[in-house]
Order: structure tokens, then C-alpha cells, then sequence
């Protein structure tokens, strides 16, 4: 068991260092072929009506004319040890780990990753907790009262649900139940209260962003247990639980439910882990400033430290979810053993 | 999953009307007639067909019913300059929306061009980008997995592992940033022609592993059945069996992955145009005009319609995806 989660670790290790390298490429590699010099790099930090010879003093002193495996091995080493970017007019510092340095919002941008997760975390995992209750239940109802007038209404919903995107759904969402058309019960748009200050203002200003996340997810999540339900429950092991005689109860929730689960817990890992790396679609329709609305304005303004910092975070989150899921497994599933 | 095209042992339906001569059907036959039975899946193919359709005719649906997708219309007979230039006009809960018989989803706020004209070229670009960015990915992805699964090995770890770094790319973010640094002009294209190229690149190029796994999953089992032992004892090689043998007998779950991704992409495409990302205005895009709607909570109009129209097309192709699974999968009837 130690010996897997080493192994899985040093993995994901490996998958971040790709990552890493296929990001660089793309974002420092990329331009140089689309025709951007080191001097068109560096206006980026010193700012476009810089002089060329500004600019270009900037591009050597930040080592943008160095071959890309040299920019590389001192972006990682910054990761570890720090960096320190001269970039002409004054010494910027970055402690480590540092994730890069924006000249734009002239700040590590670890610290404003640091600074923007916990309204991404709270948003996703609030919107995790209901979609993963509501879309299990019903999928499980929906399973044991096959073809009722129940289960032709949720699976309609679920249909209906995850064909819907959140940007619609949740600017909807707002006009009705918060912009006074016809309703003014919910927060309007770019309201967040950390939790730490007042949990009921939190919750108060996430109930819809949460609520209408979960739904979409609730919806996938409520077809995919219904099919798993619908198989496991045709298992022989079912019908050798009922001929022991065990209660209905403890054959559904214990065979039942527990193999139906396993589908449901990999791809709840994933949808997490790519959540937790920014909730993109959903931040931007209720303005929340989390990581996804911080990758939009990186992405908007140009700026690639910002953009490297943001995809490694959520190729992390990924990682982890994925390595966890893995160890989830064999918890659930007495059927998978690790080794 | 997938049963062989090419088996000897004909399924024949005993219920067969006995006047009719007793003729083995094909495995498409048999999947057609079911999936004619299945009356919802056949609406949303007819829907399918429907918007197709009207992607192709957009000018002389437009022409007929509505004005050009780009015409301003600031009359203030139209547009109401004490509300900020809201259409004036309320027709049922659609307050301050200018629907009439002469605009029929209303008019934009401020710059008043016709929303319907506008909602339906937005079919064109959805559309578009959906299916090549579809086949793109199917293309790339079936090739690769079922090389992965046929030829195992050395061959097999490397694209697994290339599946494996790519599923770990958050998506929405690189395609994101890839779109949003494009310089003006690039591989002699410009502007939104440029964009479209690279939205379908970028969604396509990064979708296959997910058609990989599958493809790649049956190829593993199909190598093991005994007709490819009898392609290889007759002394096919290695192109001609991925091809000839075993591509024929993935048709189906290729066909029905191809049906439901092809809706997820129009959600992907809508979403990066609604982050701004995607499609540019004035270029009429579903996304894009949710976006610009997020300005204007008090007309719900605005947000309703290119709404709807990105709901009914991807529910559309969610049901004809889910009938077609049905018909070609027997086994997972749910």
C-alpha cells in the first residue's frame, strides 16, 4: 500500500514536470515561432512605449535572450530556491515557490493564487456537497422505481439538465432570483464573504452560484447512478444477498449502492480537481474573484507568468484528485486490491 | 460491446411476417429499425436535421423573417433613450424585449440589431465548429487508440501515456489561452476566419484521448476474438487488420461517441465565446451573445433566446446520441 502511493506520487510528479515543459513550449516556444522576439517578451514587463533600447536592455537582463531550456530550468529552479527579476528599473523579489512573477499585477503570482482559492475552494466544494447528495439520491430512486412516473420526471430533468450550460442557466438564474425579475431573494453577482468573517453571509452569497452549479452536475451524476444502479442491482451477488435472507435495505445500500459507486467516485475526483483549478464559466457569470476569473484576466491581459502559474495549479489539482480517486478504490470496491 | 459486422450467423427475427422471404439482416438494419421505434430519439434527429437546415438557409430564413444579423436599428421609435436605449416593447414576461411581428426574439439593447436573425446565423458558427472540431478528434483519436490496442507493448505505453498527459491539461484553461494570445493574422488567415481554424483545432486537437480510451479499450478485446486468429492464419498483416478488420467493427461506438461529443463541443465553444475568448462580435455566436446579456439582467429576453437555441441543439443531439446507443448497443438498454 506505502509502496503504490510512493509509485503514484513519483508519477504524478513526472506528469507535473510534463506539463510543465508542455506549457513552457507552448507559452515561450509558441510566440517565438508566431514571429514575438525577446524584445516584444520583455515590453510586456517594462511596457509597450518603452524605448527599443529599454526594451531590449530588459530582454538581457531577464535572460529572455537565453536559449528556452535555460528560461526553463530557471523557472523551475525559482519553484524551489525563489528568483529574484531584474528587469531594469528596480529588483523584484520572489520567494519561493515561486510560480512566476507578474509585472503586471507586480506581484508572485503564488500569493495571488494563494490569495484567490479560497473562493474557488468554497464554491466548488459547497456546489460538490449538493450536486453529489441530490444526483446520488435520485439516481438510486430512480433506479429502484424504474419507469415510475418518479423516475420519467428525473431522468426528463437530468436530461434536460445536462444539456444546459451554466452561463445560461445561471445568468437566468440571476434575472429571476436576484436582479427582481420577478424575485429579489438571492445575492446579486460579485458577492463573496470569506467564511472566516461571517459564515452566514458566505453561505448567504453562495447558496446560488451553488445551487445552480450543482444542478448541472447533479444531472450527469444522477443518470450515471442510475445505470450503475440498474446494473449492479441485476448482479448475481444481489440476488445471492437477497437469498441470505438480508433486509432490502442493507442489499441496496451495502451491494448495491457500494458497487454502483465506484464509477462515481473517479469521475467525482476529476470533476473536483478540475473544478478546484478554476470554476472558469461559473466565476465569470456571478463575478466571483477566484481562480478561473483570475486566469480570464491573465488570458486577457497577456500575462504568461500569470497563465504558466494558473495551468500547473490546476494540473496539480488534477493530479491529486486522480491519485486520490485511486485510493478511493480500494476502499469502496473490495474487489480492487492495490499493488 | 460491439457485435461483428462480419459474422456468418445472420440474426434473423422469428417474428418476421411469413409471407416474406427469411433474410439475414445487417447489423445497421437491425440498429435503423430499432432506433425508428424510438420516438424520442427520432425528434431530436429530426431537430438535428432541422437546424442543420436552417444553419445552411440562414440567409434566406433572415431574408424572409427577419433583418441583416448586422443592420443597427437606433430609431427611437425602436429603442427607448431614457432607459439606456432598452428596446421598448414588453411582450408577455419579456419586459423592455421590441418582439413584434417585424423582430420576432426582440431587439439588442443599445445598438437594436435583430436577435432572431442574429440567433439564427449563430447556428452556422456552432454548428460548424462543433462537427469539424468532432471529426478532428474522432479522426486522431480512433487512429491512435486502436493502433494503442491492437499492436499493445511499447506501442500501447506511449500513447496511454500521451492520453494520460493530456487528460491532465486543464482543457477550458489552455484552450483559453491558447485562442486568446492568437496574434491578428496567422497561416494566411484573419480575424474570425483565424478564430473559427483555432477554435477547431483547439477543441478537436485536445478532445481525442477521450475517443482514444474507448476505441482503444474495444480494440483490446476485439484482438483477441478468433477472426482476427483467421485474418492472421490467411497471412494478413498487421495495416490490414486495424483496418479492414477491426476499424468496420468499431463503427458503433465511434458513431455513438461521435453523436454525444459533437454537443459537447457546441457547450465548449459557447463557453469560450461567452468568455470573450471565442468568436468575436459583431460575428453572431450563441455564446457571445450570453455574454454580452450579462450587461442587461432586466431584459431576460436577451439571455432567453441564444439560450434556448444552444439547449434545444444540444439536447437534440444529447437524445438522437442516446436512441442511437440504444439501437446500435442492445445490451445497455437502460
Amino acid at each position: 500500500m506505502v509502496n503504490y502511493i510512493i509509485r503514484r506520487l513519483f508519477g504524478g510528479a513526472i506528469m507535473l514536470f510534463a506539463v510543465s515543459i508542455a506549457t513552457f513550449l507552448i507559452f515561450f516556444g509558441l510566440p517565438r515561432l508566431a514571429g514575438a522576439t525577446p524584445e516584444s517578451f520583455a515590453a510586456r514587463y517594462v511596457g509597450p512605449r518603452a524605448t527599443a533600447e529599454v526594451q531590449a536592455q530588459a530582454a538581457e537582463k531577464l535572460g529572455l535572450n537565453d536559449p528556452l531550456y535555460e528560461q526553463y530550468g530557471r523557472w523551475v529552479k525559482a519553484i524551489f530556491v525563489g528568483a529574484d527579476y531584474d528587469y531594469g528599473p528596480a529588483v523584484e523579489h520572489c520567494p519561493a515557490p515561486c510560480f512566476g512573477y507578474s509585472f503586471i499585477t507586480k506581484r508572485p503570482v503564488f500569493d495571488d493564487l494563494l490569495d484567490r482559492l479560497p473562493v474557488t475552494a468554497s464554491l466548488a466544494l459547497g456546489a460538490a456537497v449538493i450536486w453529489l447528495l441530490a444526483g446520488v439520491a435520485t439516481g438510486v430512486l430512480s433506479a429502484l422505481r424504474r419507469g415510475s412516473l418518479f423516475d420519467r420526471f428525473a431522468m426528463g430533468t437530468a436530461l434536460a439538465g445536462v444539456s444546459l450550460p451554466i452561463f445560461f442557466t445561471g445568468t437566468l438564474a440571476l434575472s429571476i432570483f436576484s436582479y427582481g425579475r420577478p424575485f429579489d431573494w438571492t445575492a446579486r453577482g460579485s458577492s463573496y464573504t470569506p467564511i472566516t468573517e461571517d459564515p452566514g453571509m458566505w453561505a448567504y452569497n453562495l447558496i446560488l452560484p451553488w445551487i445552480t452549479l450543482a444542478f448541472l452536475y447533479a444531472a450527469a451524476y444522477a443518470r450515471n447512478t442510475r445505470a450503475g444502479m440498474l446494473e449492479t442491482m441485476g448482479e448475481d451477488y444481489i440476488r445471492t444477498a437477497r437469498a441470505k435472507g438480508l433486509r432490502e435495505r442493507t442489499v441496496v445500500v451495502k451491494h448495491g449502492l457500494r458497487g454502483a459507486l465506484t464509477p462515481i467516485i473517479t469521475i467525482f475526483g476529476l470533476d473536483l480537481g478540475l473544478l478546484l483549478g478554476g470554476a472558469v464559466l461559473t466565476e465569470t457569470t456571478f463575478s466571483l474573484q477566484g481562480i478561473g476569473k483570475f486566469t480570464i484576466e491573465a488570458i486577457n491581459k497577456g500575462d504568461f507568468p500569470r497563465i504558466m502559474g494558473v495551468t500547473m495549479l490546476a494540473a496539480f489539482f488534477i493530479v491529486i484528485a486522480n491519485l486520490v480517486v485511486d485510493l478511493l478504490y480500494a476502499v469502496v470496491d473490495p474487489r480492487v486490491r492495490l499493488s | 460491446m460491439a457485435t461483428p459486422v462480419d459474422t456468418s450467423v445472420s440474426e434473423v427475427r422469428t417474428d418476421a411476417a411469413p409471407a416474406k422471404a427469411i433474410e439475414g439482416r445487417s447489423l445497421g438494419r437491425i440498429a435503423w429499425s430499432r432506433l425508428k421505434r424510438d420516438k424520442v430519439a427520432m425528434t431530436g434527429g429530426v431537430v438535428v436535421l432541422l437546424l442543420i437546415v436552417m444553419a445552411i438557409f440562414a440567409p434566406f430564413i433572415v431574408k424572409l423573417l427577419g433583418h441583416p444579423p448586422n443592420e443597427f436599428h437606433q430609431d427611437t421609435a425602436l429603442l427607448d433613450p431614457s432607459l439606456g436605449n432598452l428596446p421598448r416593447g414588453d411582450f408577455l414576461f419579456f419586459t423592455n424585449s421590441g418582439i413584434s411581428g417585424d423582430f420576432l426574439f426582440g431587439l439588442e439593447p443599445l445598438n437594436g440589431r435583430d436577435l432572431f436573425s442574429r440567433v439564427v446565423y449563430g447556428a452556422q458558427i456552432s454548428l460548424l465548429i462543433a462537427f469539424l472540431a468532432t471529426v478532428l478528434s474522432v479522426l486522431i483519436g480512433a487512429t491512435l487508440g486502436v493502433i494503442a490496442g491492437f499492436f499493445g507493448g511499447w506501442v500501447d505505453t506511449l500513447i496511454s501515456r500521451a492520453m494520460d498527459l493530456f487528460l491532465a491539461f486543464p482543457l477550458l484553461v489552455f484552450a483559453m489561452a491558447i485562442v486568446g494570445v492568437l496574434p491578428d493574422t496567422a497561416f494566411g488567415l484573419s480575424g474570425n476566419g483565424l478564430r473559427i481554424a483555432m477554435l477547431i483545432f483547439v477543441i478537436g486537437f485536445f478532445n481525442w484521448p477521450y475517443v482514444a480510451r474507448i476505441v482503444r479499450g474495444q480494440a483490446l478485446s476485439l484482438r483477441e476474438r478468433e477472426f482476427i486468429d483467421a485474418a492472421r492464419s490467411l497471412g494478413a498483416r498487421g495495416p490490414y487488420i486495424v483496418f479492414r478488420e477491426m476499424l468496420p467493427n468499431l463503427i458503433a461506438p465511434i458513431l455513438i461517441y461521435t453523436t454525444l461529443t459533437i454537443p459537447t463541443n457546441v457547450l465548449f465553444e459557447a463557453g469560450l465565446s461567452f468568455l470573450g475568448v471565442g468568436i468575436q462580435a459583431p460575428t453572431a455566436s450563441w455564446g457571445g451573445m450570453l455574454g454580452k446579456a450579462t450587461e442587461y439582467y432586466n431584459v431576460p429576453h436577451f439571455m432567453f433566446f441564444p439560450g434556448m437555441a444552444i439547449f434545444v441543439t444540444v439536447l437534440a443531439f444529447n437524445l438522437f446520441g442516446d436512441g442511437l446507443r440504444d439501437a446500435l448497443d442492445p445490451k445497455g438498454r437502460r
